[in-house]
């Protein structure tokens, strides 16, 4: 096992459920390593936000982007060099809010990158603002009478989209989180985990998820209306039971496979640009 | 004859700027050096669209308000342009649409017995042009054959038919000089990409620089390019900034709209030195504007655009030639420096068509970027004398790329830490040395007309067809800067030499040159604006430079 961290302090808050989402990446890019990918086929992609810290605390390529823009990039490199693995770490006011646009479009190209989404579902690095997940009535420095508005269901807007592995995780199951990121990785598509990470400074969860949590068995991710059924069972919203695990999975056509790929070998380029120029006459 | 305009006008959808691009080829074939300004309003059908081609026995990049031969496929042709027409200017009109004096065609009659759509009634029209103009059928032909693969038969037929109706009242000669192709400005700038090693073109579509991303599409097979149309300019520029960090050079396009959405990402460019060339192709602003126009009003929002303080590479070719050439250099200039570079075009130059001449434009090598050794633990961002790290790209072996969007240290991971961002802030402002040394080795300032005249015209851009030819009726001298960024100061300051009267002419409402050479101490004593959303026509710009000399 290789330790993958970096002299870069921790500056985390204790307790704070980046921990396990970074812990889980680790250990599966240790695995990977083992059975062969090369940790120099892997770049980590974030946003910004307490999330992206991840980049500056785990020792591979990494990119570390703008808040919102963690998916353009991480479309690009895999577009450069589709034999990369690409995994995309975002918050959810990165990924759902700023960054919305690039999410769904990530999703409708099926383009074979992975989104890790830490969806705390409030704003932390600004200390304390609702985000698109936040609960009706979420009171937030920016909502000190709490919103008025719902949250978003980002599962339901993912399946919509055309993303092809869905799964959720929380920031209290690092077993399940480690074998979902394994999967999310190795699924040839587009990916995305919505972790139920805790943030314990601004909304500690912990023990509400715990009470509604559960894993899902007997659920087959292959069934279209059945993972549908199972993504709105919870919208974020009312306090119903959460499901956990892989709720949706597909086999589709990936953007960067149908890609035009061009030639192996560059061509004579001065040579054909002179040919245009002189071109028929 | 010496110098001739033609102006072909009718409805978008009418086929006008096809027409007129078969004029200029068919003048082409005679050998001589054409200009085709278009002027088209943004709708897909209906408004008033026209173009005018300008033939001359020299190159030029300009028009003439004054035509020699009007071409009407409807009413507003005439009600329009009437006031352009000399004393002995020929009007050539559809008499089944239009009422004029001059030569009336029954086109629509002819269309009808050759059982034709409403669109050919242009190759009608073009074959009267021919026959006045003295051209012979076979050149027609062919270069109508050249232009269209449906329907040549029936658009010959129709041709012929125009040909017949009208007598030849002059004879434009073959030239005695080279045949030069015809390329517009945008055409020029993918070409000159592709040959400065581009491998990967994104952009969302926008006037005027979407002809661009067509072209580039249409080369993408031969030349083995990616060329992306994503969701937004921001996603545009995000991923080119990926493709850069995997080592392919990658350029995107844009107009000032576009550009806003841009700024993000071009700030990340210079913060994580990832090499991007954008092509900012200037309309009329402010905001939406007039879209299919022309203007130069985005010179400050481009040398200024992004937060925090980081050095671009910006330059303003004034032709095809130099959109050519200056393309590649800016490829160059990007990775050699890993830092964005602009090329401000703007509609004129884009979407203008120009005799191009492969012979005036200076052979240029693609460069490679600096590499990283091997030899000690890779940083992406070691500082180094001239604040150039050596490269390296995923994957590699023994390589760690970290980039980073927060002020990082040597090896990408965030800091704020004040000794360590003062030095890497010196490391990447202190390229521009480097880079300003680097282009004293190029035109970065050229210099036309009368050398000695005390009095010059100064402009960038487009503009410089239309100054350079007023400054040889004038007798005055030209300067125009073609890099704005970093300023080339030292050969500014040289071609400045002998000067007493400065004569800023922009198509802009504020004097936009004027105001950089300001900040660097030197001053125009004459602005000449047009701000209309048209670029200056070579009878307009000369009456408006008597006024000022």
């Amino acid at each position: 096992m290789k330790d993958l961290g970096t002299y870069c302090p921790n500056t985390w808050c204790a307790g704070c459920g980046n921990f396990a989402i970074m812990n889980a990446m680790k250990a599966v890019l240790n695995t990977l390593n083992a059975e062969g990918l090369g940790l120099e086929n892997v770049v980590l992609v974030s946003g910004i936000g307490c999330h992206a810290k991840i980049v500056d605390y785990v020792n591979v390529n990494s990119f570390y982007s703008l808040h919102g823009r963690v998916f353009p990039p991480a479309e690009g490199i895999k577009l450069a060099n589709p034999d990369l693995k690409v995994i995309g770490h975002a918050g959810d006011g990165d990924a759902y809010g700023e960054g919305l646009e690039h999410l769904i479009f990530a999703a409708k190209r099926n383009i074979d990158i992975t989104a890790i989404i830490h969806d705390n579902r409030v704003y932390g690095l600004t200390t304390g603002q609702c985000t698109p997940t936040s609960p009706l009535g979420y009171k937030g420095r920016s909502t000190p009478g709490g919103t008025k508005e719902r949250p978003l269901n980002p599962l339901e807007v993912m399946i919509a989209s055309g993303a092809t592995y869905l799964a959720r995780g929380t920031s209290h199951g690092i077993d399940l989180l480690k074998k979902i990121f394994k999967e999310a990785i190795m699924h040839k598509g587009f990916s995305l985990v919505d972790v139920l990470q805790v943030c314990v400074t601004y909304y500690n969860m912990y023990e509400y998820y715990d009470k509604r949590v559960y894993e899902l068995k007997e659920h087959d991710p292959g069934n279209y209306n059945q993972a549908l059924a199972k993504i709105r069972e919870w919208d974020y919203n009312a306090d119903s039971p959460i499901a956990l695990g892989v709720l949706y999975k597909k086999e589709a056509p990936t953007l960067d496979d149908s890609y035009y790929k061009g030639a192996p070998e560059r061509p004579d380029v001065s040579k054909m640009v002179k040919e245009i120029i002189d071109g028929p006459v | 004859m010496k110098d001739f305009s033609i102006l072909i006008g009718g409805r978008a959808g009418f086929g006008i700027d096809k027409s007129s691009l078969i004029i200029a080829g068919i003048l082409k074939q005679l050998n001589w050096r054409l200009y085709v300004y278009r002027d088209y309003p943004s709708l897909i059908r209906g408004g008033h669209t026209f173009s005018i081609i300008r033939a001359s026995r020299e190159k030029i990049a300009a028009h003439l308000n004054k035509i020699d031969y009007l071409l009407a496929l409807n009413q507003d042709t005439i009600t329009f342009h009437e006031k352009r027409l000399k004393d002995d200017s020929i009007v050539i009109y559809d008499s089944d649409s239009v009422k004029s004096k001059g030569l009336g065609i029954p086109l629509g009659k002819i269309i009808k017995e050759e059982n034709a759509s409403d669109i050919m009634r242009n190759t009608g029209i073009l074959g009267a042009l021919c026959k006045t103009l003295g051209v012979e059928w076979q050149i027609l032909e062919y270069v109508l054959r050249k232009n269209f693969d449906k329907d040549i038969e029936v658009n010959l037929k129709i041709a012929h038919r125009g040909y017949d109706e009208a007598k030849g009242s002059t004879k434009i000669d073959m030239l005695d000089q080279a045949k030069l192709p015809l390329f517009t400005g945008n055409e020029m700038i993918g070409l000159g990409l592709i040959k400065g090693g581009l491998k990967t073109y994104i952009a969302y579509p926008m006037t005027p620089t979407s002809p661009i991303l067509h072209f580039l599409a249409n080369m993408a097979e031969k030349f083995s390019l990616k060329v992306i149309h994503p969701e937004s300019e921001i996603s545009v520029i995000l991923m080119a900034l990926g493709f850069a960090y995997c080592g392919e050079k990658v350029a995107v396009g844009t107009s000032g709209g576009g550009f806003c959405l841009m700024t993000e990402g071009l700030s990340f460019s210079g913060m994580a030195e990832l090499p991007v060339v954008i092509i900012l192709g200037q309309r009329p602003g402010p905001s939406t504007g007039l879209p299919t126009h022309s203007c130069q009003t985005d010179l400050h929002f481009a040398l200024n655009a992004g937060q925090g303080e980081f050095l671009r590479f910006m330059a303003a070719p004034g032709d095809a030639e130099e959109a050519y050439y200056w393309s590649q250099v800016a490829l160059n200039m990007s990775w050699k420096y890993q830092i964005p570079s602009i090329i401000l075009s703007d509609k004129t130059l884009g979407e203008g068509t120009y005799s191009f001449d492969i012979n005036l434009v200076k052979e240029i090598k693609e460069e490679n970027p600096v590499l990283w050794d091997r030899k000690d633990r890779f940083k992406r961002y070691m500082n180094t004398k001239n604040g150039v790290s050596p490269f390296a790209f995923p994957p590699d072996k023994d390589a760690i790329v970290k980039v980073n969007s927060y002020e990082h240290d040597e090896s990408g991971i965030s800091t704020e830490n004040p000794e360590i961002t003062k030095m890497m802030q010196d490391k990447r402002l202190g390229k521009e040395k480097f880079i300003s040394k680097e282009l004293e080795g190029f035109e970065t300032v050229k210099i036309h007309g009368d050398r000695n005249s005390p009095t010059s015209i100064i402009c960038w851009g487009s503009n410089k067809g239309v100054c350079v030819e007023a400054a040889g009726i004038l007798g005055l001298k030209v300067i125009q800067p073609i890099v704005l960024s970093p300023f080339p100061l030292k050969q500014f300051k040289n071609s400045l030499k002998g000067v007493k009267k400065l004569i800023s002419v922009e198509n802009n409402a504020t004097g936009q040159l004027a105001r950089l050479i300001n900040i660097f101490g030197f001053e125009a004593n004459e602005l000449v604006l047009k701000y209309d959303g048209r670029p200056f026509s070579l009878d307009e710009l000369v009456e408006r430079l008597k006024e000022v000399i």
